[in-house]
């Protein structure tokens, strides 16, 4: 250790203001881009169910139609 | 001799690779970074000029080299994207250009904090500064240009010239403090007499280099992958690795 005291270390010989802020700020603009990165892949994973809900929702009213269209035509085909 | 490298134009088996390589990037960088910045904050040696303050070398010059370590490997994923038009390539350029940023902001900061107890000023319009501050505007430019346009490729075309043309500026900042007077102080290692530097302060400044190495490195593949899930989010794999279940046939 190049200090005899944790104070001594965080005063760094007068300079701790710059080198505390200079590490400090470092740290956070690198963490906040980590936490970017991970709230994107959070979001793409909204996204995705979004989409395959809307995909199951299109393929449900299709076969409904199908289903209506096939009703019709069997009443139509009785008579 | 280079076919191996012709499945990785698909995005998926370029998010699997990534995806191999994370965690093990991840925790090189965190380890590295700590012992390196641990190391120099506490257990080296006072400079006898610069007191304590110098400490802020262990993550201005990493943060710096890998400033413009990042902006090259941009500019040569732009080559691939302009002239072989691979996407993954261009999705690179988009991964690369925020971490850059970021390293750029870093570097600029930490000299700006270092530069007020030992130039006395935050701020000094010579060359070595200047040029870094365009290379931070480079990289603002060309994430502006990828997401400028309605048409994804077009966006990333123009980003990818602009990230090839500015390349010019890298060299320009390296040996900006030789071929102008400048404040800003010469290599201290990369050159090829001795590093003037004693071993105590270089072997602390080389670890933090090889943990910025890594977690530059880490810091792209992390958005590189998301990248790429968001490009071929309508594919099955792509929805699959977001956790959404394989269709059954409805």
């Amino acid at each position: 250790m190049a200090f005899d005291s944790w104070q001594e270390a965080i005063w760094m010989g007068g300079y701790g203001f710059y080198v505390w802020l200079s590490f400090g700020v470092s740290l956070l603009a690198i963490g906040m881009l980590v936490v970017h990165g991970l709230l994107v892949r959070k979001k793409l994973a909204i996204m995705a169910v979004q989409q395959q809900q809307r995909k199951q929702r299109l393929a449900r009213r299709q076969q409904q139609e199908r289903q209506a269209h096939n009703e019709q035509s069997q009443v139509k085909g009785a008579q | 001799m280079w076919k191996w490298l012709h499945p990785y134009a698909k995005g998926e088996a370029t998010y699997r690779l990534l995806g191999a390589w994370l965690p093990w990037l991840s925790a090189l960088a965190a380890l590295f970074v700590a012992v390196g910045l641990g190391w120099g904050l506490f257990y080296a040696p006072p400079d006898y000029q610069q007191g304590d303050s110098y400490r802020i070398i262990f993550i201005h010059v990493p943060a710096a080299m890998f400033s413009m370590g990042a902006y090259t490997g941009m500019a040569i994923a732009a080559l691939i994207a302009l002239v072989w038009q691979i996407r993954t390539a261009e999705w690179a350029i988009a991964a690369i250009a925020p971490v850059g940023a970021v390293l750029t902001f870093v570097a600029l900061f930490t000299g700006a904090v270092w530069g007020k107890p030992m130039w006395g000023t935050w701020w000094e319009w010579d060359a070595r500064l200047t040029s870094e501050l365009i290379l931070l505007f480079l990289y603002i430019g060309v994430l502006a240009l990828y997401y400028a346009f309605n048409d994804a490729r077009t966006g990333a075309k123009a980003a990818a010239i602009l990230a090839l043309v500015g390349v010019v500026n890298v060299p320009i900042i390296h040996f900006s403090v030789y071929w102008w007077n400048s404040l800003h102080q010469g290599a201290t290692i990369t050159k090829f007499e001795k590093p003037s530097m004693p071993v105590e302060m270089l072997t602390p400044l080389l670890i933090s280099i090889a943990g910025f190495l890594f977690l530059t490195a880490a810091l792209v593949t992390q958005r590189l992958r998301n990248e790429i899930l968001k490009q071929e989010l309508h594919r099955p794999w792509a929805q699959q690795q977001l956790g959404v279940e394989a269709e059954h046939g409805v």
